[in-house]
């Protein structure tokens, strides 16, 4: 590690400084600004405990989702031609560049009452908007492509030298894939679903669109967050304090994970 | 970010987190540029502002920059366009919309405009109360709610009281913004209890819900149904005058061309600007 960071031209650590401070001073600036006398209060209400539990929940419900489907997804991409590989990598990215407030109407345009299929489920009695369900769809569409994409460049990277030997020895195609594939690309799925995660936990837009807002059911901490934002007065307070502990519990996920990740190496 | 560091050296990994990387430059720089027009949005001589320039219409200049609250985008455009037919002097920026909440927030944290619009007085009163404001609020105009519905009214529904019924999905506006408080100050009058499918962040999400047919009844404003004709038809609420929300308007100190923002306050004030407000189905102040 030392030596890695020996070999770091020195002329990166100016612009290596600069892009730390753009991404931390902002969350400085909002912990100076906290009025940490309102923070009990406002992170210990049933409001913020229903929002964070609801958050986390989903969260983790659609990170599990994005790795039951995504992980295969992304075998399929790295292992196809360039020409079906490529297409296929277009349109994973294409909800990263959707601002989430339109993936939140695309999904209403699907999956909505009068919706592409919304109108057969709504005929057999299921209705996805305002659910539960709905912010896990919105969450695993938004954080979907960045489990794809860290897998998928894994497994290139990975190769296929090993997979190949394994299988002239006469192993199974699932076996490879159990066995040489999945622990090959392991950094890679580990990233994949920090990003996930740490993606799913921040989905407002299309979550405020397609699956609404209501307390307990779909108002997670982003909208909770928002919600307390567009009150007037005292509740922007509040609005700042939610972000402070959506902060916090991330940064105890992601050191945790780190941890773990540490272990499994040694 | 150890982790995935790990899996770029393979040439096309890293190609693609080159392309990613020259992406985010790309966003921030956008990102940067577009921070800069906000905050120098001076640019024309604002300095011709000299104190009790407002009330006559000769030797206004420079530019004018007005922020309003997001019900008010048709009729704001309106007056806008005939304020700067009159005053020709003046380049009329284009409205910055958004929600009262969000302007009063950029105002307090330092973003310039020569108008403030706020949709309640609440928020006009935090950059009053801040001193940031010329003198007091004026309140310009009134907003009433009314029933948003599906083209053709499918539900029957007739009144505040059909909103109870169980088998109807109705969304309403959050309790923390204006449109919310205002409709659970009716609902409660009426003695009418609503489970609402969804506390919706603002007006425009209630309409969209009932615009789609995703809710089956939604409150908003007098004013947005009638801007979204055609999309929903809406219910007249009787009592609907039990919570008036009240419109204020003032201009900012830090102005920079408090001269055209206050000959524009007075223009949305004369009779001429109120007819315009009516037309959009506002009321009086």
């Amino acid at each position: 590690m030392s030596r890695d960071a020996a070999s770091v031209p020195r002329g990166l650590m100016i612009p290596a400084f600069v892009a730390l401070a753009l991404l931390v001073l902002p969350i400085v600036g909002l912990i100076a600004r906290a009025d940490w006398a309102s923070v009990p209060a406002a992170i210990t209400s049933r409001e913020a405990a229903d929002a964070l539990w609801l958050s986390l929940r989903t969260g983790v419900t659609a990170t599990l989702l994005c790795v039951v489907l995504g992980v295969p997804l992304a075998a399929v991409m790295a292992r196809t031609g360039p020409r079906l590989g490529g297409a296929l990598r277009t349109l994973v990215t294409l909800p990263l560049v959707m601002p989430p407030m339109v993936g939140g109407i695309a999904l209403l345009y699907l999956l909505g009452r009068n919706g592409l299929l919304g109108g057969s489920l709504t005929a057999v009695g299921i209705s996805i908007p305002f659910t539960t369900a709905a912010v896990v769809i919105a969450q695993a569409f938004v954080a979907m492509p960045f489990l794809v994409i860290a897998v998928e460049g894994a497994l290139r990277t990975a190769g296929t030298r090993y997979e190949v030997v394994a299988a002239t020895l006469g192993a199974s195609r699932w076996r490879i894939f159990r066995t040489i594939t999945l622990p090959l690309v392991a950094p890679g799925l580990l990233a994949g679903t920090v990003l996930c995660f740490a993606r799913a936990l921040g989905e407002f837009g299309a979550t405020a669109l397609f699956a609404g807002n209501a307390q307990g059911v779909t108002r997670t901490m982003p909208l909770a967050i928002y919600t307390a934002f567009n009150g007037a007065g005292v509740s922007q307070q509040s609005a700042v304090a939610l972000s402070l502990l959506l902060i916090a519990v991330a940064i105890v996920i992601l050191l945790l994970m780190r941890g773990w990740r540490a272990g499994a190496v040694r | 970010m150890r982790a995935s560091a790990r899996p770029a050296t393979g040439t096309r990994a890293t190609r693609r987190r080159r392309v990613l990387a020259t992406a985010v430059l790309a966003a921030s720089a956008l990102l940067l540029s577009g921070c800069a027009t906000a905050a120098d949005g001076t640019a024309g001589p604002a300095a011709g502002g000299s104190p009790g320039a407002g009330h006559t219409s000769a030797a206004l200049s420079g530019d004018l920059t007005i922020f309003a609250a997001a019900s008010l985008t048709d009729a704001f455009t309106e007056l806008a366009t005939r304020f700067g037919e009159k005053h020709l002097g003046v380049t009329v920026k284009p409205v910055e919309y958004d929600g009262s909440s969000t302007l009063a927030t950029q105002l307090i944290e330092g973003a310039h405009a020569d108008v403030f619009a706020s949709a309640d007085q609440t928020n006009i009163d935090k950059v009053g109360d801040a001193g940031l404001l010329e003198g007091s609020p004026r309140a310009f105009t009134s907003n009433v709610l009314e029933i948003a519905v599906a083209p053709g009214n499918p539900h029957h529904i007739t009144g505040l009281a059909d909103l109870a019924s169980s088998g109807l999905k109705v969304v309403l506006c959050a309790p923390e913004v204006p449109c919310g408080s205002a409709a659970r100050t009716l609902l409660d009058a009426d003695h009418v209890t609503v489970k609402p499918a969804s506390d919706e962040q603002n007006v425009t999400a209630v309409l969209t819900k009932v615009g789609l047919g995703e809710a089956d009844a939604g409150l908003v404003y007098v004013t947005d149904v009638t801007a979204a004709k055609g999309r929903v038809d809406g219910v007249p609420i009787p009592d609907a005058a039990k919570a008036t929300n009240r419109y204020g308007i003032g201009v900012p100190k830090a102005a920079e061309n408090p001269a055209a923002g206050r000959a524009f306050v007075a223009f949305v004030l004369s009779k001429h600007g109120q007819a315009v407000l009516a037309r959009y189905g506002f009321g009086s102040p």
